[in-house]
C-alpha cells in the first residue's frame, strides 16, 4: 500500500489545488481575522538549549498551535520598550512606520502573496500588522481616533499574527524595489523579529544554526575535524573526475587570502559541487589561500534574528583574518552573506585596517569597490580572471546543459551584483537563456525559503512562495529546453531544488563555480569523462568531430 | 465603513462652514483665525515631524539596489539605480521625487491556475494617476499665490492702488505665464484651468481604485479615504467658484493679501485703499460680500493643512529621508559608522575559547593550533 505523504513532503501537495490561488480577501476585516496556524505553514519553535547557549530570553518548550505560548508576565511592557528603543535607533523603522500611503503597488510583488492570495502576505498589510500597534501607542492620531486611524491594541492574538507572518517574509526586498518611498519590508520584518525574539518567540531553523555558528564557527555545527574530513572527501571526488589531487590549506597562518563560504556548501548537494569548484579553481591558480575552521561560515543567520546577532556571528571573520595574518578575504557564492558583507560587516566589526586593499595576485587587479571591507565576491574575482584570460575554459564541456540564472535576492537588491555572474556563465557554457525580465535582476523572485524559512515543516509556504520563481524556470524550460538553474546562493541551491522538483521537475540546480570547474581545463588533468557529480559528460560516448 | 466615515467628515466640514458663515456670521473666525491657526500647525507640524525623523540615527547603509553595482571598471555601472556617490544618489532621488521612478516599475501579476502560469503585465495607471494628482495639485497650489501677491502696477493691474515693484511685477508675470499655459484649452469664460480638472479627475481615480480593487479596498483605512474626499472637496468647491457661483474675487484677494501681510483686518497696505473705496469703508464688514462657498473651500484647505503633518501625507517629507533610497551603495569602499557598533557591544566567542574546546580534535587531524 502506498505510504501517505506528510505535510512536510512535496507529494502531500496537489498541484491543481496549489495552483488555484484564491485572491479574494476574507469577508472579515484584517483586524478581525485570526491566524490559521495550520501545519505546513509555520516553523517549529527554537529548542530551549539553543536559546540558553546564546543567552537569549525565555527559553522553554512551547507549541505555536497551543493557546498558551508561555510568554513572560510583562510581555506587553517588553514589546513597548523594544519598539521605543528601535524607533529611536533606526530611522528606517520610524520613517517606514509613518509614511506608507497604502497605494498597494507592493501587493502583488511578494512571492508569498502571489502563491497564497493571503492578503496579510501583501507587504503593505504585513507592515500594517505592526504599524497598527505603532499608531495605537506611539502616535497622537492613533491614540485619539483608534481603529479609525488604523490603530489597534497589542494583544496575544496580535503577537501570534506577528510570529506567523514575520516568519512568512523572506526579507527579499522585492517589494522595496516597487515602493515609491522605498519602504523595505525586510527592515520591518527584521524589527518585528527582534521584538519577537525579546519574548522568546523564534524558530529553531534559525536559532539552531545561530547557536551552532557561535560555537563551532558554522551553521551546521561541523567541528574542525569534520570540516577537514568533508574537504578531503571533496578532494577525492575531484581526483576521480580530473586525476588531480588538490590540496586543502586549513587554518594556515600567513596565507595571502582567507576564503569564507556558506557552510551549506559543505554538506548538501548540489552546493557541494560548487565547493569543489572553488577548490579546483584555487588549485589551478596556485592561489596562496586558506580555509578556516573557526570562521567556517560566510552566511549569517543573525540577519534573521537581530542586528546584535549579525555582529556576534560576523565578528569571527575579521578576527580570524587578523589571527592568520592574511592580506584580504575572498567570499564564496552566498545570498544573505553578501547582504551582511556589503551592508553591515564593516560597520559592525570594522575597520579592517589590519588588512590590505584586495588585489588579485593573478591579474594584479585592485578591487577598489572593496577598498574598506577588504572582502571580494568570488564572482568579481573570477570574472576578472576570465577577462584577463587567466583561465583555460572549454565551454563545450557544458554543451549538454541549457542554463538559466537565478539572481539571488540579496546579491541583487542589497548589492547589485548582476553582471559578474552572467559574464562567467557566458564564458563557461554555450547555452545560456534569461528568464522573463520581471523575474530577474532587481525584480528577481525569492526561492521561497530565504531568511530562515527553508525548512520542511514550512513546505506549503515554500511551495507557494516558490511559485513565481518555479514558474519562470518552467517557462524557459518549455521555451528553450533549459535544464539547469544556476544560483549563487547556498540557500537557493537547497531550496530551489525543492521548488524546481515541484514546479519545474525537469530542471536541476547548480552553482556558478560548479559549471566553471566543469569547463575549466586544468594543467595535468586526465581526459575528463566525468563532471563533478561524477556523471558522464556529453560527447564522451561518440566524440570525433571538432 | 471607513470610506463612509471619511465622506461624512468632509460633508460635516462643509456644513460647518455654511452654518458658521452664512448662519452665525463668524467671518473672522473662518476667514482669519482658522487660516492662521492652520498655517502655524502646518509649518510647525512639518518641522516637528521632519526633526523627529532626522533625530533618529541611520545606523547602517541599506540602499535597495536596483541595478548593477560599481565594481570592476569594465562592467557597466548603473549609476542611477545603484548609486555609489552622493551625486548619483541625488540623481536617483530626483528621479524618485520628480518622476516617481519606482512606481513606474509597477506591474500587475496574474496567476492562471492552468499550468499554472504566472503572468506580469505592465501597469502604468497608478503611476499616471499619481503623477497627474501631484503635478495637478502643485500647479493649483502655485496658481493660488495670485491671492497673496499685491496688485502690481507694471503687470495687468491698472488700478491706482497698485504696488510699484519689479519683484511684484516678476511674480505676476510668472503667475500669468503659468495661468496662460494652464488655460491653454481656451474653453469657457473665465477659461478652464486644466490643472484643476486634472486634480479632480486624478483624485477621483485614486478614490475609485480604492473601491474597485479588492486588495486595495481591504487595506484602505479611514485615513486613506479622508484626504481624498477632502481634496476632491477642495477641487470641487474651487471649480464651482471659478465657473458657477459668483463671488467677490476682489474682496477675496484683499483677504488673502491681508493674511499674507499680517494685516487681515484691513486687507494690508496694498489693498487698504481699495477697501476704503468700498461701501462700508473698512475691510472686515466687507467680508460678508464673499460667498459662503469660499469659506467652505478655505475650511477644507485649513483642515488639510492641520491634518497634513500628522498623517500619511507626510510622505512628502519622508520620501527624502528613506534610507533605502537616499544612501549610496558604497559600503565596501567607504566605511560607514555612526556609532551603532559602539552602542551595541555583544558577547564574542573568541578563537582561544574555540580552540580550547576543539584542540584535541584539531590535533588529531593535524589542523594547526596556537597552543600545543
Amino acid at each position: 500500500m502506498a505510504r501517505q505523504a506528510k505535510f512536510d513532503e512535496i507529494e502531500y501537495y496537489d498541484h491543481k489545488a496549489l495552483s488555484a490561488v484564491d485572491f479574494r480577501p476574507p469577508e472579515t476585516g484584517w483586524m478581525d481575522t485570526p491566524v490559521d496556524m495550520r501545519p505546513g505553514t509555520f516553523i517549529y519553535p527554537a529548542k530551549p538549549r539553543h536559546l540558553e547557549y546564546l543567552g537569549f530570553p525565555n527559553p522553554r518548550e512551547w507549541n505555536p498551535q497551543d493557546d498558551d505560548w508561555k510568554l513572560p508576565e510583562n510581555w506587553k511592557e517588553i514589546i513597548f520598550k523594544g519598539m521605543r528603543e528601535r524607533l529611536d535607533e533606526y530611522r528606517s523603522f520610524r520613517v517606514f512606520m509613518d509614511i506608507c500611503v497604502r497605494c498597494g503597488a507592493c501587493a502583488d510583488k511578494c512571492h508569498f502573496f502571489i502563491g497564497s492570495g493571503d492578503p496579510k502576505n501583501m507587504p503593505v498589510l504585513r507592515a500594517e500588522l505592526i504599524r497598527s500597534v505603532y499608531r495605537n501607542d506611539f502616535t497622537t492620531a492613533g491614540k485619539i481616533l483608534g481603529k479609525l486611524a488604523g490603530a489597534r491594541e497589542v494583544t496575544i492574538d496580535v503577537i501570534k499574527e506577528w510570529f506567523y507572518y514575520f516568519y512568512q517574509c523572506t526579507e527579499c526586498r522585492r517589494c522595496s524595489v516597487f515602493c515609491p518611498y522605498g519602504i523595505d519590508t525586510a527592515e520591518i520584518t527584521m524589527m518585528a523579529r527582534e521584538l519577537l525574539n525579546l519574548l522568546g518567540l523564534n524558530v529553531n531553523w534559525i536559532i539552531e544554526p545561530v547557536a551552532n555558528c557561535f560555537r563551532t564557527g558554522n551553521h551546521l555545527g561541523i567541528q574542525p575535524h569534520g570540516l577537514k574530513d568533508t574537504l578531503e572527501f571533496f578532494a577525492d571526488d575531484i581526483e576521480e573526475a580530473t586525476g588531480i589531487k588538490v590540496d586543502i590549506p586549513l587554518n594556515k597562518k600567513g596565507a595571502e587570502i582567507l576564503f569564507v563560504t556558506p557552510s551549506g556548501d559543505f554538506l548538501a548537494d548540489p552546493g557541494t559541487f560548487t565547493c569543489m569548484g572553488y577548490m579546483m579553481l584555487f588549485h589551478e591558480l596556485g592561489l596562496d589561500y586558506t580555509w578556516s575552521t573557526y570562521a567556517s561560515e560566510g552566511g549569517n543567520f543573525g540577519l534573521f534574528t537581530s542586528h546584535e546577532t549579525i555582529k556576534r556571528l560576523n565578528a569571527k571573520i575579521y578576527a580570524e583574518a587578523k589571527r592568520l595574518g592574511v592580506k584580504w578575504i575572498l567570499g564564496g557564492e552566498c545570498g544573505h552573506m553578501w547582504r551582511v558583507v556589503n551592508q553591515y560587516m564593516d560597520t559592525v566589526n570594522g575597520p579592517a585596517d589590519f588588512l590590505e586593499v584586495p588585489r588579485s595576485p593573478i591579474t594584479g587587479t585592485v578591487f577598489e569597490n572593496a577598498r574598506s571591507t577588504k572582502m571580494v565576491h568570488i564572482t568579481e574575482f573570477t570574472a576578472d580572471l576570465i577577462k584577463h584570460g587567466k583561465l583555460k575554459l572549454d565551454k563545450s564541456q557544458n554543451d549538454h546543459i541549457r542554463v538559466t540564472f537565478h539572481d539571488s535576492c540579496n546579491p541583487a537588491r542589497a548589492m547589485g551584483i548582476l553582471e559578474e555572474p552572467r559574464y562567467i556563465l557566458k564564458h563557461v557554457c554555450n547555452h545560456f537563456y534569461e528568464m522573463p525580465e520581471n523575474t530577474i535582476r532587481e525584480q528577481t523572485f525569492c526561492c521561497g525559503g530565504g531568511a530562515g524559512l527553508g525548512t520542511d515543516e514550512n513546505m506549503e509556504m515554500r511551495l507557494r512562495g516558490g511559485l513565481p520563481r518555479g514558474n519562470a524556470v518552467q517557462h524557459v524550460h518549455e521555451r528553450f529546453g533549459v535544464n539547469h538553474l544556476v544560483a549563487m546562493c547556498a540557500i537557493d541551491r537547497a531550496t530551489l531544488s525543492t521548488v524546481c522538483e515541484y514546479w519545474a521537475p525537469e530542471v536541476r540546480v547548480a552553482g556558478i563555480h560548479e559549471l566553471l570547474a566543469n569547463a575549466m581545463v586544468m594543467r595535468g588533468q586526465k581526459k575528463r569523462t566525468l563532471n563533478l557529480r561524477l556523471e558522464p559528460i556529453n560527447g564522451e560516448e561518440g566524440d570525433g568531430d571538432e | 465603513m471607513n470610506a463612509f466615515v471619511s465622506l461624512a467628515a468632509v460633508l460635516a466640514l462643509l456644513l460647518l462652514a455654511w452654518l458658521g458663515v452664512a448662519g452665525l456670521q463668524l467671518h473672522i473666525l473662518f476667514g482669519i483665525v482658522i487660516p492662521y491657526f492652520a498655517v502655524v500647525v502646518f509649518l510647525g507640524g512639518i518641522v516637528y515631524r521632519v526633526m523627529t525623523w532626522a533625530n533618529v540615527p541611520v545606523p547602517f547603509r541599506i540602499p535597495t539596489t536596483c541595478g548593477q553595482q560599481k565594481s570592476l571598471p569594465w562592467i557597466g555601472h548603473s549609476k542611477l539605480e545603484n548609486p555609489s556617490s552622493s551625486w548619483q544618489v541625488a540623481g536617483r532621488m530626483a528621479l524618485e521625487v520628480l518622476f516617481f521612478r519606482s512606481l513606474f516599475r509597477n506591474t500587475k501579476t496574474e496567476v492562471h491556475p492552468d499550468g499554472p502560469k504566472v503572468v506580469y503585465h505592465p501597469a502604468y495607471w497608478l503611476w499616471i494617476g499619481a503623477l497627474a494628482f501631484h503635478y495637478g495639485f502643485l500647479t493649483v497650489f502655485v496658481r493660488h499665490f495670485r491671492f497673496f501677491v499685491p496688485p502690481a502696477c507694471g503687470y495687468q493691474q491698472a488700478a491706482s492702488w497698485c504696488t510699484d515693484s519689479s519683484v511684484v511685477d516678476g511674480l505676476w508675470w510668472a503667475l500669468g505665464t503659468l495661468e496662460s499655459v494652464d488655460a491653454f484649452l481656451q474653453v469657457g469664460a473665465p477659461p478652464v484651468f486644466v490643472s484643476g480638472i486634472i486634480l479632480l479627475a486624478a483624485a477621483t481615480y485614486l478614490l475609485l481604485r480604492r473601491f474597485v480593487i479588492p486588495q486595495v479596498r481591504y487595506i484602505s483605512l479611514a485615513s486613506d479615504y479622508f484626504p481624498l474626499f477632502l481634496i476632491i472637496g477642495i477641487a470641487a468647491t474651487g471649480i464651482l467658484m471659478r465657473h458657477f457661483v459668483r463671488t467677490d474675487i476682489e474682496a477675496i484677494k484683499a483677504l488673502g493679501y491681508g493674511l499674507a501681510s499680517f494685516a487681515p483686518l484691513t486687507g494690508g497696505e496694498a489693498w487698504s485703499q481699495f477697501v476704503h473705496h468700498r461701501p462700508g469703508g473698512a475691510f472686515v464688514p466687507g467680508l460678508p460680500d464673499i460667498h459662503w462657498l469660499f469659506f467652505a473651500h478655505l475650511l477644507l484647505v485649513c483642515t488639510l493643512f492641520v491634518y497634513f503633518p500628522f498623517s500619511k501625507l507626510m510622505h512628502l517629507g519622508g520620501v527624502f529621508l528613506s534610507p533605502t533610497r537616499n544612501m549610496a551603495n558604497s559600503n565596501r569602499a567607504v566605511r560607514y559608522d555612526v556609532g551603532w557598533s559602539a552602542r551595541h557591544p555583544v558577547p564574542a566567542h573568541t578563537y582561544e575559547e574555540y580552540e580550547d574546546e576543539f584542540r584535541d580534535k584539531m590535533k588529531m587531524v593535524d589542523i594547526p593550533v596556537d597552543k600545543e
